[in-house]
């Protein structure tokens, strides 16, 4: 079945009979998922729609005690300064303080990093981010790191357990948020245009959306090193200091599966938000060569 | 050897170069090249190549050395340096009609195979009897073993697994408990037994683990024991355990030529319930 589908994808086949085949191999194609409403994919596997959600959340419940030592050991510390850029480009705090909803960012990396932007460059300690994220054990990790910091108990942080795709309207009001951050969340979700709705929803005219998160990368010897280094290391990096190779499966194979940047831009700006051109540093900055890559987009 | 010649030609054609053959195998396979799209051989069958195997080793060798406890990684560290020993074993197995046996049946240990209550039942001094009690002193359970994921061909792969699943007969029949030093003493006469590079390991590295007194214990009692044991006695892999329940267990160490051990089992962490025939049969056992 492999070899077929595998042939099948290099000739020239009408769309709908590719579609019809895919229901029948039990490995997703490399093409998008997103025509077919009734299943997606969970890493190279194609699940029902329904039950993604539940399989992340194993996911996430399995890895979120070790989440940052394997962030640190599976990226080699890089993780960091991915980071640490994706908030100093977006400089809060540089025109007044902001309200921040930082989704899917449960152990509060992102979250962290604002706060400290704000209060070191800009001595803004008004700045407050709202953690949201679908997973409590995530969130607790999150809950019990920000207690070594000065903002626990203040008003500047505060953790909630909701749905991305679907936040709650009494407590995440329309148009109420100038930046909305999701940095490795996204490729997790469902559906990616239900979250992008919901963060134009949530932002006020004029507020920034800025996402991080694995990319694609073209560079082809780059990519290669990449897929070697993603598919052979990393599962038994899980093995080895969590005990779980298959969470870690699963995450390098849904980087596999997120749409590439121009495809990620499109669709951002079919939600409403403004990018700029597609091109790398327009509508996406890429950071080492695609690994990772920022998309921001304005309101209008 | 001939068999496990021919053995290995049909193999080869469908599966990618084991590690560490003999030169006679290792020409047969040397042109086959492992891909990590390799088609698992069984189900929890993971394909690594020679790289991952190597990196698996290691860094399996240095958590197990910083977490004993972290068992899945004693047992990844056992599967990536088994190396030429499994098809030794096998070979081992194949030379006796009880081990032949095993090969041919693939009986798995596990809570849903064997029948505690029956071994309940069974009158002192047989090996069921004994194996019952020492699970119920130690509180382990024949359920914990991980399955065997790195082995490529399937018939070591169950004789990985047959290992992993006897080594708590090994620590019953030598009266032995399940603290660290009586894992090393098992250990070390598994090496001597067997020829597992991993109980080499184990036996190398796990006592840095343990304090002096305790090291002082192991070194001069049980050590001296494991390795005269495990070397005069027949080869333990090839025992069907589970048609011996009856058996007397003086009888069944005579047999197999095991000697008494020095062993001694920690005085227990809280006060339990003694049961009083139990502990006086162990001691009869013991002091023979």
């Amino acid at each position: 079945m492999q070899t077929l589908s595998g042939s099948l994808r290099r000739s020239v086949v009408s769309r709908h009979v590719y579609s019809a085949l895919r229901y029948t191999s039990s490995q997703a194609s490399s093409s998008s998922n997103q025509n077919n409403p009734k299943t997606t994919s969970f890493g190279f596997q194609t699940v029902p729609e329904d039950a993604k959600e539940g399989l992340v959340k194993n996911v996430f419940d399995s890895v979120a005690s070790k989440y940052d030592l394997m962030n640190d050991a599976t990226s080699l510390g890089v993780h960091r300064l991915w980071k640490d850029q994706f908030v100093a480009d977006l400089k809060p705090g540089r025109n007044g303080s902001l309200r921040c909803i930082d989704v899917a960012g449960g152990t509060g990396d992102i979250a962290l990093r604002i706060l400290d932007y704000a209060r070191e460059k800009y001595a803004d300690r008004e700045t407050t981010v709202e953690i949201v994220d679908i997973n409590a054990q995530m969130l607790k990790e999150g809950y019990r790191r920000f207690k070594q910091t000065m903002y626990h108990n203040t008003p500047q942080v505060s953790f909630h357990e909701a749905n991305a795709q679907e936040l709650p309207s009494e407590k995440f009001v329309d148009n109420s948020y100038d930046l909305y951050t999701i940095a490795f969340g996204i490729r997790n979700c469902t559906s990616i245009p239900a979250v992008l709705k919901e963060a134009h929803r949530v932002l006020k005219p004029g507020g920034t959306f800025a996402c991080l998160e694995f990319s694609k990368v073209n560079n082809p010897v780059l990519s290669t090193l990449y897929d070697q280094y993603s598919f052979s290391i990393i599962p038994l990096l899980g093995t080895i200091l969590a005990g779980d190779r298959s969470s870690y499966q699963y995450l390098v194979e849904s980087i596999r599966k997120f749409p590439p940047q121009p495809e990620f831009a499109q669709m951002i700006r079919d939600t409403g938000f403004r990018t700029g051109t597609d091109v790398d540093g327009g509508a996406w900055t890429e950071l080492w060569g695609g690994v990772a890559c920022i998309h921001t987009g304005v309101k209008l | 050897m001939s068999t496990s010649v021919l053995r290995t030609r049909c193999l080869a054609s469908h599966r990618a170069s084991l590690p560490l053959l003999n030169p006679l195998q290792a020409h047969i396979v040397s042109n086959k090249k492992r891909s990590i799209n390799t088609q698992p051989a069984y189900p929890g069958h993971i394909p690594l190549t020679a790289f991952q195997n190597a990196f698996l080793a290691v860094g399996s060798a240095v958590m197990s050395l910083a977490d004993p406890y972290r068992a899945d990684m004693v047992a990844a560290l056992g599967e990536t340096t088994a190396g030429p020993a499994l098809p030794r074993l096998r070979d081992i197995m194949l030379q006796s009609p009880e081990g032949t046996r095993i090969l041919r049946e693939r009986p798995r240990i596990n809570t849903s195979t064997v029948d505690m209550q029956a071994l309940a039942r069974l009158p002192e001094g047989t090996f069921g009897r004994m194996y019952i009690t020492w699970l119920e002193r130690t509180g382990v359970t024949p359920d914990s073993r991980d399955p065997v994921h790195y082995i490529d061909d399937p018939e070591l792969a169950y004789v990985m697994q047959r290992y992993r699943e006897c080594h708590d007969f090994y620590h019953c029949i030598n009266n032995f408990s399940v603290n660290v030093e009586s894992e090393l003493a098992i250990k070390y006469f598994e090496f001597a037994n067997l020829g597992l590079p991993l109980a080499a390991l184990s036996a190398l590295f796990g006592p840095l683990r343990l304090n002096q007194k305790k090291r002082q214990r192991l070194f001069s009692e049980y050590v001296p024991w494991a390795l005269k044991c495990g070397s005069t006695a027949r080869c333990l892999i090839t025992v069907y355990w589970e048609k011996r329940w009856e058996q007397d267990v003086v009888e069944m160490k005579k047999e197999l030529g095991l000697l008494d051990s020095p062993a001694r089992w920690p005085k227990p962490k809280s006060p339990q319930p003694v049961d009083l025939q139990a502990s006086s049969a162990e001691n009869v056992l013991g002091s023979r």
